[in-house]
């Protein structure tokens, strides 16, 4: 509405409406500028989303603490909270985790680890002389007598040559320098740590690593994670799970044309199918990898866990070695141990290392950069590495229980290794080959052509399939075949042999049960 | 060539085939002039003569190597997870054996040596989001926000892989603040991600000035995508404590230009400065109201490694995400599953720390008494080097607010500068290996942190012991005069 103009008061109260006229359009403009704003960061994307974040973190997988997992997880909080279910507990036979299947830590270490976290126990008596002098010299080597203290990157120095001496002792002599060994957060730490050294390139000269099918799905989580290739070699059921080279040539011929293959690694004792090289083999995987040029990488955390008569522990490193100078002093090799497995069940504790054979001395300067970034290994799990490289000796007040704990922790573990491969092989449609070493049986499921189908219409591996309704069914957790990887057209799954004995069988029982019921249902 | 089928050819691991981007990586913090102490303790140990009888490591903040003791509480529950027989023994107090059992019933089998779940043990994500609560005066932490990590380290350097993305002109710029703790800067080249530099304000004490980060920004966005802002507060190496404005400031700027924002909080109850506060970035960006909490993406990081636990050794730490996409977070919980768990003892540790003994329970009284002399210990040590280095013609120290440091400025005369380019050495770097060698006192040299061209630092940790502290403050004193003099 216009003003009406009179005379230099007109014009004055003009200007007042004309100035009220603009701080009102100013103010309307500034709150819808801020409404504006508000709903441009309400509508906004997140800056961190599934399409702006690291792609090749979207292809990782891992399919021990998968989906599977997830829902047994969920299954027994449905539990706790009173829903009723065909079965009263979970079975989480899916994880390597020993101890919370039972399996009870060895005195000896738990003591001194008591001992270094709180030293003021030197003084009390219910400790044996030799935890105590274990302990003390931990601590000795330890900033301000603390396991509170960072230690050197690589580890603590006199760990590093316990670590080293207990290789010679079990490689019968052959020298061991405490310079090549790293102690590692877990043997996961390591094997990681050495692919991310060994990837580069672009394209047609990315690096590629061969791996064992089926494999444990770290491999290949952390060859996705880095962008390398994955080159499968697959071992073969028929022969208990054995190695062929010629498989090896086949699997490094086709993968020479799409990357530049650099590293072979193998698993022994296996997982998941838990088959014990044998020492012809490996000679023959060493050759293998002198003569195409391939850097080692040999995973042995079950190295103590050998069941199978005819069945022996062999290090890569002391074949290597017995190979001559020829081999010895050329094949580049990283072998890599863990305080998880074997008798030890440590798996909380995160405790490794790996011993590197041959490295550029250039490089190793690289890695001792690298690992210098995370500051170091965690200590509890270093001290329990000492304690493992460096136990009880006859004599010492510890070793005769000691013996006996780890003796009967291995006799258990063979014993249920023997007991899983029974019952198993007694299930029409079931094949389990023998469970040589390690923690696990992974047998060979025959799956009727209609379940099959009813998994892949639901856009699910048919052995996911199964296991899944093995778990609504009976709450027990395994992981399917898929998760490891296996010949096209053939099933699988993995389960740990860990359950204390007596449930072991009822397992298996349900196992059984549960196969010929959805073999019925299914045909 | 031989007569076998091997050929003695190059290696297959080299320096020319490794992965590059490892190559590019740099940690002063155990660089160089660490791994020379360490070589000069053992040239010691052999019985060489040397102008000092012992190294003095007061380069990394490792509080217990330097004589400080950890809580008794927390050992005698770590004794008792540990070894579980203890219980029967007398000698712990009632909490600790109920902290212990609480703790124990919530592991596997009953044993710290079983696997955890990978985000953690429940009960211990669910006691740090209680602690952040009343940390953070009833903010509500939702526990399932929490992932317990292997220290900060591991949680800083997990988010940075999340966030990595693009190619060249769009791949992700991350800014961190200069003078910077390396982690980042390491992390960063081993991604390969494009670090964006801005830089904390020298006069006026370190602080943070928006334009000064706007001004990064700017310039960032002609070659890159700039999507995370990292700071560090209580910050490392300056010590400087962000006042609430500030970090009001940095939210609105995050917000504004579409970052993700990373809280590195270790040092939070480091504080000993008259008129400092630890604000966490949580709380603050709450009070913001909703416009911002609704919003900005954020991760705080905390650790049991400073503050006045010190326990560096158990690699313990927690993040918090707070408004993270659902599928990101699904994501970020599948990657922290292909390494299992963190450490338990780690985790356990880190319970108590949220968890402590209540003034009720026997062991108040003693853990109380800890941690208050621990931290007026620090808080006395660092005025005191302030104090001393200020004295010192040629350096002059910004106040310690904060963290476990000082990192003075040092004059360097031209001489010096000069015989240290022709060496390839960084000016700052040829100063404190003069000052190893002579006075056996290991600091890390400014250029490891960042700093403006043309300035020299160094950094040195305020941790060894009162007496001791003024010793080492004296011989750099001493040697900060003789250098000048030698190089004028």
């Amino acid at each position: 509405q216009c003003p009406v103009v009179h005379g230099k008061e007109a014009v004055w109260a003009t200007t007042r409406n004309l100035m009220k006229s603009c701080w009102l359009l100013g103010y309307l403009g500034l709150a819808r500028r801020e409404m504006a704003e508000n709903e441009a960061l309400s509508r906004r994307q997140k800056v961190l989303t599934i399409d702006t974040m690291n792609a090749n973190i979207k292809k990782v997988e891992y399919a021990v603490r998968g989906p599977i997992v997830q829902r047994a997880v969920q299954i027994e909080k449905e539990l706790k909270e009173g829903v009723k279910k065909p079965f009263n507990e979970v079975i989480k036979a899916n994880i390597g985790d020993a101890h919370a299947m039972g399996q009870r830590p060895v005195t000896f270490f738990r003591q001194v680890l008591a001992l270094c976290s709180y030293p003021e126990l030197l003084d009390d008596d219910k400790f044996p002389e030799d935890t105590k002098y274990r302990a003390q010299r931990i601590l000795k080597a330890c900033g301000g007598s603390s396991i509170g203290a960072y230690t050197a990157s690589q580890g603590i120095e006199c760990v590093r040559q316990d670590v080293s001496r207990y290789i010679e002792r079990r490689d019968g002599g052959v020298p061991c320098d405490p310079d090549n060994i790293y102690l590692t957060t877990g043997a996961s730490d390591g094997i990681v740590t050495m692919l991310k050294l060994l990837t580069a390139g672009e394209g047609r000269t990315r690096t590629g690593v061969m791996i064992p099918i089926p494999q444990y799905p770290l491999y290949s989580a952390a060859i996705a994670e880095l962008g390398a290739v994955q080159l499968n070699y697959y071992l073969d059921e028929d022969k208990c799970w054995g190695l062929d080279i010629s498989e090896l040539q086949r699997s490094l011929q086709a993968a020479s044309k799409h990357c530049n293959p650099r590293v072979l690694c193998i698993i022994n004792p296996g997982n998941p199918t838990g088959q014990v090289q044998s020492r012809e083999r490996i000679e023959d995987v060493i050759r293998f990898a002198a003569k195409e040029r391939l850097f080692l990488m040999a995973d042995e955390v079950y190295q103590d866990n050998v069941y199978a008569e005819g069945c022996k522990f062999y290090s890569f490193k002391k074949v290597l070695y017995e190979m001559g100078p020829e081999y010895f002093n050329t094949v580049e090799l990283a072998s890599f141990h863990s305080t998880s497995k074997c008798y030890m069940g440590e798996c909380g504790m995160r405790g490794g290392y790996m011993e590197v054979i041959n490295m550029d001395s250039e490089v190793k300067a690289q890695l001792t950069k690298l690992v210098s970034v995370r500051l170091c290994p965690p200590v509890p799990g270093q001290a329990l590495m000492a304690l493992v490289t460096n136990s009880p000796q006859p004599g010492e007040p510890s070793h005769a229980q000691f013996l006996k704990e780890r003796t009967a922790t291995l006799g258990d573990l063979a014993q249920k290794a023997k007991l899983t491969e029974e019952i198993l092989n007694t299930v029409p449609g079931i094949r389990c080959n023998p469970v040589q070493g390690a923690m696990y049986s992974f047998p060979q499921i025959t799956l009727p052509e209609r379940a099959i189908r009813e998994a892949k219409e639901k856009g699910q591996a048919p052995d996911m399939f199964y296991c899944m309704k093995l778990l609504e069914e009976t709450g027990i957790c395994l992981v399917p075949g898929s998760g490891f990887g296996q010949k096209e057209g053939t099933y699988h799954f993995r389960m740990t042999i860990l359950p204390p004995a007596d449930k072991l069988k009822i397992l298996l029982s349900k196992v059984k049960e549960f196969h010929q019921r959805f073999t019925k249902c299914y045909s | 060539m031989t007569e076998n089928s091997v050929v003695h050819r190059g290696k297959v691991l080299t320096l020319g085939t490794m992965n590059p981007s490892v190559k590019r990586v740099e940690y002063a913090v155990r660089g160089p002039i660490v791994q020379r102490a360490v070589q000069l303790e053992q040239e010691l140990k052999q019985g060489i003569q040397k102008p000092f009888t012992e190294v003095i490591k007061a380069n990394i903040g490792d509080c217990h190597a330097m004589g400080q003791q950890p809580i008794t509480f927390f050992r005698q529950v770590l004794a008792l997870c540990c070894y579980p027989d203890l219980l029967e023994d007398n000698r712990f107090p009632e909490d600790t054996k109920t902290r212990a059992r609480r703790i124990l019933q919530a592991c596997g089998g009953g044993s710290l040596g079983s696997y955890s779940a990978s985000q953690g043990i429940e009960i211990v994500r669910q006691d740090v989001a209680r602690y952040i609560e009343k940390r953070d005066g009833g903010i509500p932490c939702n526990p399932d926000n929490i992932y317990l990590t292997t220290g900060a380290s591991d949680g800083i350097t997990t988010m940075l892989k999340l966030l990595v993305s693009g190619e060249g002109s769009s791949r992700t710029g991350v800014m961190i603040s200069i003078p910077q703790y390396p982690l980042y800067s390491a992390a960063l080249a081993e991604l390969s991600a494009v670090q964006i530099s801005y830089y904390l304000d020298e006069e006026n004490c370190w602080s943070l000035a928006v334009g000064e980060l706007q001004h990064a920004l700017e310039a960032a966005r002609q070659y890159c995508r700039p999507r995370v802002l990292c700071i560090i507060n209580p910050g490392n190496p300056t010590g400087q404590v962000q006042s609430r404005q500030c970090i009001e400031d940095v939210i609105k700027f995050a917000a504004e230009q579409n970052l993700f924002l990373m809280a590195d909080e270790v040092y939070q109850d480091n504080v000993y400065a008259d008129g400092c506060r630890f604000h966490s970035f949580k709380k603050v960006l709450f009070e913001m109201g909703s416009k911002y909490s609704d919003q900005v993406e954020l991760v705080s990081f905390h650790s049991t490694s400073k503050c006045y636990m010190g326990e560096c050794g158990f690699r313990a730490g927690y993040m918090e995400v707070v408004n993270m996409d659902p599928e990101v977070k699904v994501q970020l919980t599948k990657l922290v599953s292909v390494r299992l768990c963190p450490p338990v003892p780690g985790q356990v540790l880190l319970d108590l720390v949220v968890n402590p003994p209540l003034p009720e329970e026997p062991s108040y009284r003693t853990f109380f008494e800890e941690r208050s002399a621990t931290l007026a210990m620090l808080a006395e040590k660092a005025r005191m080097t302030q104090q001393i280095l200020n004295e010192v013609p040629g350096i002059t120290c910004n106040p310690v607010q904060g963290a476990m440091y000082t990192f003075p400025r040092i004059q360097l005369p031209p001489k010096a500068i000069a015989q240290a380019k022709e060496k390839g050495q960084a000016p700052d770097m040829f100063y404190c290996m003069k000052l190893l060698e002579e006075t056996g006192i290991c600091l890390v040299p400014g250029s490891g942190f960042g700093q403006r061209d043309g300035t020299y630092h160094f950094r040195m940790t305020i941790l060894p012991p009162t007496d001791k502290l003024k010793i080492v403050l004296a011989k750099i004193k001493e040697f900060h005069q003789s250098f000048t003099e030698q190089y004028s």
